[in-house]
């Protein structure tokens, strides 16, 4: 194999943990408060507010039913005013992101769905505030599942870049359709494929390690 | 310390607030629990309890009624006026609820975070209380390396933290094994005796209520029944309910032989036999050979058992009292003149 070649796969494999990384990060500081807020807001939660959490949850439902491939064209412009481009590694990232979010978030609200309601009712016994619950209580008791939530959406996110390389994202996938595909070249595919399962091994034993910390259960 | 006027509590269920099918779980409930006292709250499971406990401290909001705790009415209260006022009043539950995510120490810590008080602070508050709890050497271990009594130990320290007036135990005792139980009791009567404060504990055991309550409340139904010192709520208590409680609790039931024996009505030809509970100068009366004696009947003893119920004695009987019919009226006058309970079960006829 050419270095040309060498230099092409290290260039997509770092272009697709870019994306992952920038679309990850962005989306776990979106979607984790707003999964606390689609489950406080909760009838019969700390902070009850039946309507905003409808809403809050359609929107949720919204982002979460519609196809990435569909996704990402549908909201070009979008993509364009934000970063200015419509292809690269920064324009597949708006994609990723939006469609991160909502994922995120619902995962999130099930993470703290599974801690004992008394947490909370001791919590409130002893005074707290619901700024307090949230931040002392709900998020480091759910710091396991919301460790976990965001092991699923970085593996996600990988296997979602690798489409958004089809329309022109960049990373291994885009090196995968247009060198391991349309110039039929196996040793490409196999080496992009070999490489993207390593990097989702990678990012659950990360993730499985993170969650072995915090769970003092 | 503690005063409850007229607190009713009604759930509506989601969506519909026309009453059709709202359950009225508390009802009109009037209690006041003076500084320094352990009070129980004894009932069977759906009666109320858990909600009377919660609306002390507001955990439920009463649906009317005052809630004073302190000299401060709670129930005029809300938002950081409330959460202050719950400063002062800790709460321990049946299931622990101890933050699995933090250690012993910081689980002690935590009201006293809520406060905002200081790190420093904190830690000398804190290692006093986890001596005062016996679990010191426990500090950096985190709740699931412990056991249930330790538990409820670490959430005995935590309610104290903030030093409150007013302890709240919500069937503290009722996960735990019965010897675990007793060392917990032991030590929620040394901290009020030690501490001064006044505890409200709700339960179903008897057994909790007989070993360190004061004065106990009997709920049924979401309505307080009847209210009493201990010692005479387990020498006499004023109510069906309490009666069948303490039988339980004494396993003193007449023998199922018996029991299908039992006529309601007297007729010439039957016995009655009678429960006598007696308690104070009764125990130590020779009752029963005067019985025998002074009246002429005699009394076959069926089942006997004494009790202590904190410094007082209780002797309870079921007995056969055995004669004519005017003889055995007039034991049980005797009996009823010298400051015994009498209840008579039923009568049974003569064997001869």
């Amino acid at each position: 194999m050419s270095s040309a070649m060498i230099e092409l796969i290290l260039e997509a494999t770092l272009d697709t943990l870019y994306m992952v990384a920038v679309s990850g990060v962005i989306s776990a500081l979106v979607g984790i408060p707003l999964g606390v807020l689609l489950y406080v807001t909760r009838p019969r939660q700390i902070l009850a507010e039946p309507v905003l959490n409808r809403v809050l949850g359609a929107i949720t439902n919204i982002g979460r039913s519609i196809p990435f491939i569909i996704l990402m064209v549908a909201i070009i412009p979008l993509t364009r005013m934000l970063v200015g481009s419509s292809i690269g590694t920064n324009a597949a990232s708006v994609p990723l992101t939006i469609a991160a979010i909502p994922f995120v978030a619902r995962l999130v609200e099930g993470a703290l769905n599974e801690i004992p309601p008394g947490l909370v009712e001791a919590a409130q016994s002893m005074g707290a505030t619901p700024w307090q619950i949230i931040t002392k209580v709900l998020v480091p008791e759910a710091r396991g599942g919301i460790f976990t939530a965001l092991t699923v959406t970085a593996v996600t996110l990988v296997s979602y870049s690798a489409m958004a390389g089809a329309v022109g994202g960049g990373g291994l996938g885009d090196l995968g359709i247009r060198y391991g595909y349309n110039r039929f070249n196996p040793t490409i595919m196999l080496i992009t494929v070999v490489i993207l399962v390593v990097m989702v091994q990678g990012f659950q034993s990360l993730g499985d390690y993170l969650v072995r910390k915090s769970d003092h259960k | 310390m503690i005063r409850l006027h007229d607190v009713s509590k009604t759930y509506y269920p989601k969506g519909r607030s026309d009453g059709t099918s709202a359950v009225t779980a508390l009802k009109h409930a009037n209690l006041h629990v003076p500084k320094g006292e352990i009070h129980g709250v004894i009932g069977l499971s759906g009666a109320g309890k858990s909600t009377l406990i919660r609306c002390v401290n507001l955990l439920e909001r009463p649906t009317t009624g005052s809630v004073t705790v302190d000299g401060q009415e709670l129930t005029a209260l809300s938002g950081a006026a409330l959460n202050q006022a719950r400063h002062r009043i800790g709460m321990i539950f049946q299931h622990f609820n101890l933050l699995t995510s933090r250690t012993v120490f910081a689980n002690v810590a935590l009201p006293l975070e809520l406060m905002g008080m200081k790190r420093t602070e904190i830690r000398e508050r804190v290692m006093p209380l986890l001596d005062l709890v016996g679990l010191a050497d426990k500090a950096d271990q985190y709740p699931a390396q412990l056991s249930g009594g330790q538990k409820q130990r670490v959430a005995i320290a935590r309610a104290l933290a903030s030093r409150p007036k007013v302890l709240l135990c919500d069937e503290a005792t009722s996960a735990l094994d019965p010897h675990t139980t007793g060392s917990i009791l032991e030590l929620l009567r040394d901290i009020n005796q030690r501490l001064g404060l006044t505890i409200l504990l709700i339960t179903h055991e008897m057994e909790v209520v007989k070993s360190i309550c004061h004065r106990v409340s009997l709920i049924s139904d979401g309505e307080l029944v009847e209210e009493a010192e201990v010692g005479d709520f387990f020498t006499a208590p004023g109510t069906q309910l309490g009666r069948d409680f303490l039988n339980d609790f004494l396993e003193l039931e007449p023998p199922q032989a018996l029991i299908e024996r039992l006529e309601e009505t007297p007729s010439p030809t039957s016995h009655p036999v009678v429960r006598l509970a007696f308690s104070g100068d009764a125990v130590s009366t020779p009752l029963i050979s005067r019985l025998a004696r002074e009246c002429g009947v005699d009394v076959s003893i069926l089942q006997a058992k004494v009790e202590s119920i904190q410094e007082r004695t209780l002797g309870l009987m079921i007995a056969e009292l055995m004669g004519p019919a005017e003889k055995t009226r007039e034991a049980l006058d005797y009996l009823e003149s010298h400051d015994l309970q009498v209840e008579v079960l039923g009568h049974v006829q003569r064997d001869d």
